[in-house]
């Protein structure tokens, strides 16, 4: 039985539980002769009960099965192909057991079929075959055995109620955690193969190296067969499009926001404000496609008919349309931080004579300079963070330069260019990937963290 | 007094400045906009039609033989009208040039032909085939003719050919319903956006189902249950990190744990969809928290003051008040995964497929990644349906965005 059958199956079967819990709290309640009225709780969680009985134990086997289903099968087929096979090295026996499941599931593979690849073939699908009939039998028994255990336990006192909101609010909880789940996740997975490639690579060789080449050669005598992998180059071309991005969208996002939470009519604003939110919900990829072949080749333009040499991938053009993708992100904070200063300082320094301008200059920004700054930090999360822009419109090589007619490349770049495509997994290069994003969210994190201990500790003082 | 005076001017016209910085600002961000869209629209819309080439086709019975039909050199009937149609051609390379201007699409356009229409089979045929896309490209007036010989796509004696044909009538434009209903390819006049939804939906469907209830839950959980505590404190944090995470950390867990831990399959929609929800639930929990909290305290009170459980409170009334919030929170969660591409990236879904996927486990790609791989293919033909793709998938989120904003107003109440 296919999964999906088995959930469609497992559902149908769950209602049915629902149904003939309800029942059997009536029959439960008539069989005593008083009626409904003697059940403790209302008949439905009777028959949700029996419902959950049935439903969350068979799930929790179906995951598991899932999970450690294909890991098992695996070494299963391993440890029963012939020894010759079992003595190959790791790598080897990986594309062995590649062959042999794309054979299963009537892929191309690559060469001869081997009688013996044949057989492990068969295995495999045999095994398969068993495994999710297994699967099946037991999800259905499990989920049978837990609406007759529910049946069987019905008495007018079972406390049906508490125990299904005791049931509904684990289940709540394991929601909320899926959030820490992931905070782990990133951290391990990223943080267990950054220290893999730390073991090839020295860090401070990763982190003060000057020089970004990640190649492994196939063969030792071929020319670069070192590699380098000293990311500087890769920072500072990240912080130089970040910091144009910033160059743009700090000035435009911040004077907008002036203007339409202390200037602008509440016409104008409505107008305005959702037109300026469009720009934040435009799609990475278009800004990326917008400058790549319509600003790059502007710019490139602009700069040969003034002399300059320009390159195709100029950082500027990266840059400039990163920062039109952030303006939205500025001028919304620092919207909802003007605002949030107290109108009673606005009347005062307009009661001493000052003009709404230097109102808004000396008294209005220095109070809301916190918040400011807390959303400009978040900005620039955001632009080292971003990827599409640069995959698309900035370069590869990584050049250490300042100048923005060039070409850099960055942190995301990279990390998209040595992950997309084959891979294998063991490599310095893959791994150097898995470096850079370790780098890339502890960044992040830091800049967030103190960006939301601004924000919220400037909230509090206003409020 | 005087001095305050004297100055006064100095100062208003500073007033004025600054009232005009913040115009010229709100301005810059309108006409950037404005240029986005004009600039993709413009290159776009051409993409929406597409040149057809009228042939007549000898459906000769010799090579059509009726018992196999499926393997008859259709490409070779197609190659001969184009000959009969010019028969000053003699040269092989002016022979390659000119079998080059119709799709090879035209040669399975008619293998569908012949097969519905048997009794057709020793007449001549008129049929619309589409054109290449260098020939497109020249009717469209995106290959100039003013470019010396040498730089152009298209040579004299194809222009020549082009010319010969519009004269005739034959070569007209269409409605590019092939843009619609087809997969990839690496023709650009056969390449269409159906496999990419499909997979965008297939993707959405699993971020859907998977990250409403759990993100919901969760917020209802820290909004409702949770006791002031640690580990409270540490969820919450954590959450709000979550949602400042760029999207890029998101594929990476994903390689590492979805591919390489518990070894699912790359390119697939389901995968797909487990990295876009992890993603999309801090963006829903923080919404639905809102919502929920929008929710007055005299519905909790009156609901706890007649007897009712707190989960019967949550569920019975604060949960229904809070929902349209949730959804809208919701909507605009999936509107930026179906935007979504970095993180795509990282888990192979940008592998060409030509397939139009038909379940959540076969390869797929999805709407901002086929437009990441069309923007990379030199053709200038791919540049127009990159822009037209881009178009699609704009009306799509705008589409999204509008419903939210409806719901919002729909369902908007104030206490």
């Amino acid at each position: 039985m296919s999964s999906s059958n088995l959930l469609l199956v497992l559902l149908m079967l769950t209602t049915a539980g629902y149904y003939l819990g309800r029942k059997k709290a009536f029959a439960v309640a008539e069989a005593t002769g008083k009626g409904q009225r003697i059940l403790h709780s209302r008949p439905t969680y009777y028959g949700a009960l029996a419902a959950l009985w049935c439903a969350i134990p068979a799930l929790v086997i179906f995951f598991f099965w899932q999970t450690f289903e294909s890991t098992v099968i695996t070494q299963l087929v391993i440890a029963g192909l012939p020894s010759d096979f079992q003595a190959l090295p790791s790598e080897r026996l990986g594309l062995v057991m590649n062959d042999i499941k794309n054979l299963v599931h009537g892929n191309i593979i690559s060469g001869d079929i081997s009688p013996a690849i044949q057989a492990a073939a068969d295995h495999y699908t045999r095994l398969e075959t068993i495994s999710h009939a297994t699967l099946a039998v037991l999800v259905l028994v499990v989920g049978i055995a837990g609406i007759l255990w529910i049946q069987q336990k019905m008495t007018p006192l079972l406390r049906a109620r508490n125990h299904v909101e005791t049931l509904v609010k684990y289940l709540l909880v394991a929601c909320a955690s899926i959030a820490i789940f992931t905070t782990i996740g990133i951290v391990l997975s990223v943080l267990y193969e950054a220290i893999r490639f730390f073991k090839v690579i020295p860090v401070h060789e990763f982190l003060f190296g000057l020089d970004w080449s990640p190649q492994m050669a196939i063969r030792a005598d071929q020319v670069g067969s070192s590699g380098a992998f000293g990311a500087i180059p890769v920072f500072m071309g990240t912080l130089l499009i970040s910091a144009i991005a910033m160059c743009v969208a700090v000035p435009i996002g911040l004077m907008s926001a002036i203007y339409l939470s202390e200037y602008a009519g509440k016409r104008f604003r409505a107008v305005v404000k959702p037109l300026l939110e469009i720009l934040a919900g435009v799609p990475t990829v278009v800004y990326g496609f917008f400058a790549a072949l319509v600003v790059a080749p502007m710019i490139r333009n602009a700069g040969v008919t003034l002399g300059l040499d320009v390159s195709s991938e100029s950082a500027l053009a990266a840059g400039l349309v990163m920062g039109i993708m952030i303006i939205p992100f500025v001028s919304s904070l620092s919207d909802d931080v003007i605002n949030a200063v107290p109108q009673s300082l606005r009347d005062g320094a307009l009661g001493l004579g000052s003009t709404h301008s230097e109102t808004v200059r000396l008294v209005v920004l220095p109070a809301a300079l916190p918040g400011i700054v807390g959303g400009v930090l978040l900005a620039v999360s955001r632009a080292i963070g971003e990827t599409m822009i640069v995959v698309m419109a900035a370069g590869l090589a990584a050049n250490l330069t300042v100048n923005p007619l060039k070409t850099v490349t960055t942190v995301t770049v990279q990390i998209v260019t040595l992950l997309v495509g084959d891979q294998e997994f063991d490599s310095p290069k893959t791994l150097a990937a898995f470096a850079l994003g370790l780098m890339l969210f502890i960044i992040t994190l830091i800049l967030n963290v103190i960006a939301l201990v601004v924000v919220r500790k400037y909230r509090e003082q206003y409020e | 007094m005087d001095i305050v005076n004297q100055g006064l001017a100095r100062r208003y016209r500073a007033e004025k400045r600054f009232r005009l910085y913040g115009i010229v600002a709100i301005l810059l961000s309108m006409i950037f906009l404005a240029f986005l869209f004009i600039s993709i629209a413009a290159n776009g819309y051409t993409a929406f039609q597409q040149t057809f080439v009228q042939l007549d086709i000898h459906l000769d019975p010799e090579m059509l033989d009726a018992g196999s039909l499926a393997d008859a050199n259709y490409q070779g009937l197609v190659k001969q009208s184009l000959a009969d149609m010019f028969p000053e051609v003699t040269t092989r390379k002016e022979k390659r040039q000119l079998y080059g201007m119709v799709s090879n699409g035209a040669a399975y356009q008619l293998q569908d032909f012949v097969r519905e229409n048997q009794n057709r089979i020793g007449s001549v045929i008129q049929i619309w085939v589409p054109a290449d896309d260098d020939v497109d490209m020249v009717a469209k007036g995106h290959i100039r003719r003013d470019v010396p010989e040498p730089e152009r796509r298209v040579k004299d004696n194809q222009m020549a050919w082009i010319d010969r044909l519009q004269e005739q009538g034959r070569l007209e434009k269409r409605f590019n319903m092939t843009f619609f209903t087809a997969g990839d390819s690496r023709e650009p006049e056969l390449a269409g956006i159906r496999g990419a939804v499909a997979g965008s939906f297939y993707t959405l469907i699993v971020t859907l189902l998977l990250s409403f209830p759990i993100g919901v839950a969760a917020a209802v959980y820290l909004e409702e249950f949770a006791p002031k505590n640690r580990w409270t404190d540490i969820i919450e944090v954590n959450i709000n990190n979550l949602a400042a995470v760029p999207s890029i950390v998101y594929g990476l867990l994903g390689l590492a744990v979805f591919l390489n831990f518990f070894g699912l399959p790359r390119s697939v929609p389901l995968v797909g969809g487990l990295v876009l929800t992890l993603m999309t639930l801090p963006t829903i929990i923080i919404a639905s928290r809102a919502a929920l909290k929008s929710v007055p305290p005299s519905i909790r009170e009156a609901a706890l003051g007649v007897g009712a459980s707190r989960t019967q409170m949550v569920m019975h009334h604060v949960l229904p008040l809070a929902l349209p919030g949730m959804l809208t929170g919701t909507i605009i969660g999936m509107a930026q995964a179906l935007g979504e591409t970095a993180p795509l990236l990282m888990i192979g879904m940008v592998a060409f497929i030509v397939d139009i996927p038909g379940g959540f486990t076969d390869p797929a790609t999805v709407l901002p990644v086929q437009i990441f791989l069309w923007a990379d293919s030199p053709e200038r033909a791919f540049l127009e349906r990159t822009s037209a793709a881009i178009m699609v998938l704009l009306a799509f989120l705008v589409t999204m965005n509008a419903l939210a904003v409806f719901l919002r107003k729909k369902f908007e109440r104030r206490w």
